[in-house]
């Protein structure tokens, strides 16, 4: 079944008077427990994409259904509903909250879903120990390494049990030995049944996936299939 | 559905609390104009509650169903003053035709207002209030005793030097406390001390304070003091009950246009007062005070909800990227409105709270001279609208937020 089917999408921006055709016309279809990676260079539209498939903004034209859904049809609650309850993201940056502990980032999007505060904190802190940080949970962001934080904001990504994870760069400001630890949580996760999107510029990075859709001035250059897969390994520690 | 909204203001609250304590310094400085502005109201409301308490209090021991007939109108100005100077004085004899005619009043008695000089061997007070009246007096007050008793009716008939102290000249006089049978000079007169009053009236009756008043034998007064032709009188008249008050004033009325000599085309040429004029007097004082306050307290919470909500912009512009990042993981508009009106409004009640410390220390101040403590009420209402500006002016930054994309959001840096 696809859980992502997008059809003829396009995204056009207003910048001053210009119009800026940021997608031209993209049809795609992505399938449960897929592990598929977005590339392209710099202006090719991937971030685009990816903001529309995270239900961040919504195309100009086009449809998008996602698991059965009219997304391009949503007003801001509805995206927003979908955001917390189907959609994990990972961030370059890692977007944690700088004054929250891991504990209370990781359950944040619960407090969003409303959970009740006993069940948000359990869910959270399995969240916290199956990405390895059982032992973090009261550190603050800035007491975490870099790896760490990644971890924090997967936690964070996977406690609400979303239908797909939408990873931004999630190894662009690490260092390439922590970058493979996070690549082998990613592969982990694609094991356990989870959907992986992963939007890299990174060759090395996207062969990773299982498959690479390659962008270039807002139009699918090319939907290929990884042959040789690279099935990354937990380094032994970090830092 | 509510216990939904619950953990939204809960988690509203810990983010406002983190975002306050890490802003102390300019927490505290948005906050001034609130917490002034939730001082001046509760301080204020305070303390015309304490002018109120206390002109009640006065006005029932002067006697709370009483007329005073007067030359002088006490507090209508209907007649030009230089009218009522013109009148002829009321005099003992009108006083005496007066008493023998009325039938209703429970009491009647005459008063003489003069200023004279009380001394003892060692103290002396200047222009103490001498009240000259006969023993009648005592029951159209309430006034009570300390010590000792009123003048009696064979003192004020044979017009004795006897006299009853307010509470303040005897404790000025006699610091000792040994007042009773002791001796005053006034005017140079030898009085013996027969009374001692129990501490009546508060500063608010003014010249009516019973505290700061002498009474003596009005007999005393016209012999001692000055010309029985010299001064009027006021006639003080105790009605039965406050029914039967316009009975008596009607009464009153009648006879004294009798008593003047007044024919059926002539105006009244004397007054009956009461004390509703003192009251609506001191009503008209109380509401300027409540104008200028309300106007005050107005303008300083405008300035105050002004600075909150400008901090308020200042916030929402700083966390720019923890609304995205709070949007992208699920955060609705009506969370992230939600979370900033509730910061502005603990940012209020936060300064409301410190008005109204301030507030209590102020009313310790002025329980010095008002019989009075912070009304509950006024705690409520410093409450409500500290909370009230903080909605208010938290409304247009918290728009602003909720309103914010989220892909812009997460960009900015």
């Amino acid at each position: 079944m696809n859980i992502i089917h997008i059809e003829h999408i396009a995204k056009i921006y207003q910048v001053g008077t210009e119009e800026v055709h940021a997608l031209k016309d993209v049809s795609l279809d992505i399938e449960k427990n897929e592990y598929v990676a977005i590339m392209g260079p710099s202006g090719s539209g991937k971030s685009t994409l990816m903001n529309i498939l995270g239900c961040l903004d919504t195309p100009t034209k086009g449809a998008y259904i996602f698991s059965g859904d009219n997304v391009s049809e949503m007003d801001d609650n509805e995206l927003a509903a979908i955001r917390n309850k189907r959609i994990g993201f990972v961030f370059q940056t890692f977007n944690l909250l700088p004054r929250s502990n891991a504990l209370h980032n990781v359950e944040l999007p619960l407090i969003y879903a409303g959970l009740p505060s006993s069940e948000r904190r359990e869910k959270a802190k399995q969240a916290l120990i199956d990405v390895g940080l059982g032992d973090r949970l009261t550190h603050k962001p800035n007491e975490l390494s870099g790896g760490q934080r990644q971890r924090v904001a997967i936690a964070r990504a996977l406690v609400t049990n979303p239908s797909i994870i939408l990873a931004d760069e999630p190894t662009g400001n690490l260092d390439s030995k922590t970058g493979e630890d996070i690549m082998a949580l990613f592969h982990e996760l694609h094991q356990r049944g989870h959907t992986i999107i992963l939007v890299t510029h990174e060759e090395y990075i996207a062969e990773h996936a299982a498959r690479i859709i390659r962008l270039r001035d807002g139009l699918i250059e090319k939907d290929e299939v990884v042959n040789k897969r690279i099935i990354p390994q937990f380094q032994n520690g970090e830092e | 559905m509510t216990s939904k909204y619950w953990f939204e203001i809960k988690e509203g609250l810990k983010i406002s609390l983190n975002a306050i304590k890490s802003n102390k310094i300019r927490s505290v400085l948005t906050t001034m104009g609130i917490i002034i502005g939730i001082w001046a109201v509760v301080t204020m409301s305070t303390a015309i509650k304490g002018i109120d308490l206390a002109f009640q209090t006065g006005v029932s021991a002067l006697g709370s169903d009483n007329l005073y007939i007067d030359k002088w109108a006490w507090f209508n100005n209907d007649v030009p003053w230089w009218k009522m100077r013109n009148r002829k004085n009321i005099s003992m004899k009108d006083f005496k035709k007066y008493k023998s005619l009325a039938k209703l009043p429970a009491a009647v008695a005459p008063s003489i207002l003069t200023r004279q000089a009380v001394k003892t061997k060692d103290e002396s007070i200047d222009f103490v209030f001498v009240v000259g009246t006969t023993a009648d007096y005592i029951h159209t007050t309430n006034l009570t005793f300390n010590q000792g008793r009123f003048l009696s009716e064979l003192e004020s008939q044979g017009s004795r030097n006897v006299t009853v102290l307010g509470s303040e000249i005897a404790a000025k006089l006699f610091p000792a406390g040994n007042a009773l049978n002791n001796f005053v000079r006034i005017k140079g007169h030898k009085f013996k001390v027969v009374g001692i009053l129990d501490k009546q009236g508060s500063w608010v009756l003014g010249n009516f304070n019973p505290d700061k008043q002498v009474f003596v034998p009005i007999g005393t007064v016209f012999k001692h003091f000055q010309k029985e032709s010299f001064g009027s009188l006021t006639i003080n008249v105790k009605s039965p009950n406050s029914q039967l008050v316009p009975a008596v004033t009607e009464e009153a009325l009648g006879i004294m246009r009798k008593v003047r000599g007044l024919s059926y085309n002539e105006e009244n040429d004397f007054a009956i007062n009461r004390q509703d004029g003192l009251l609506s007097q001191i009503n008209s004082t109380v509401s300027v005070i409540q104008i200028a306050g309300f106007f005050i307290t107005g303008l300083s919470l405008f300035v105050g909800a002004i600075g909150i909500m400008n901090i308020m912009f200042v916030s929402v512009k700083e966390r720019t990227k923890e609304i995205g990042i709070r949007k992208a993981i699920g955060a609705k508009r009506r969370t992230i409105l939600g979370q900033f009106i509730t910061e502005a409004s603990f940012l209020c009640l936060l300064g409301g709270l410190g008005g109204l410390i301030f507030a209590v220390i102020t009313s310790l101040i002025i329980n010095k001279f008002l019989p009075t403590s912070i009304q509950y009420q006024a705690v409520l209402l410093a409450v409500l609208i500290s909370l009230i500006t903080g909605i208010l002016s938290g409304l247009a930054p918290a728009l602003t937020a909720a309103k914010m994309d989220p892909v812009e959001a997460l960009r900015y840096e």
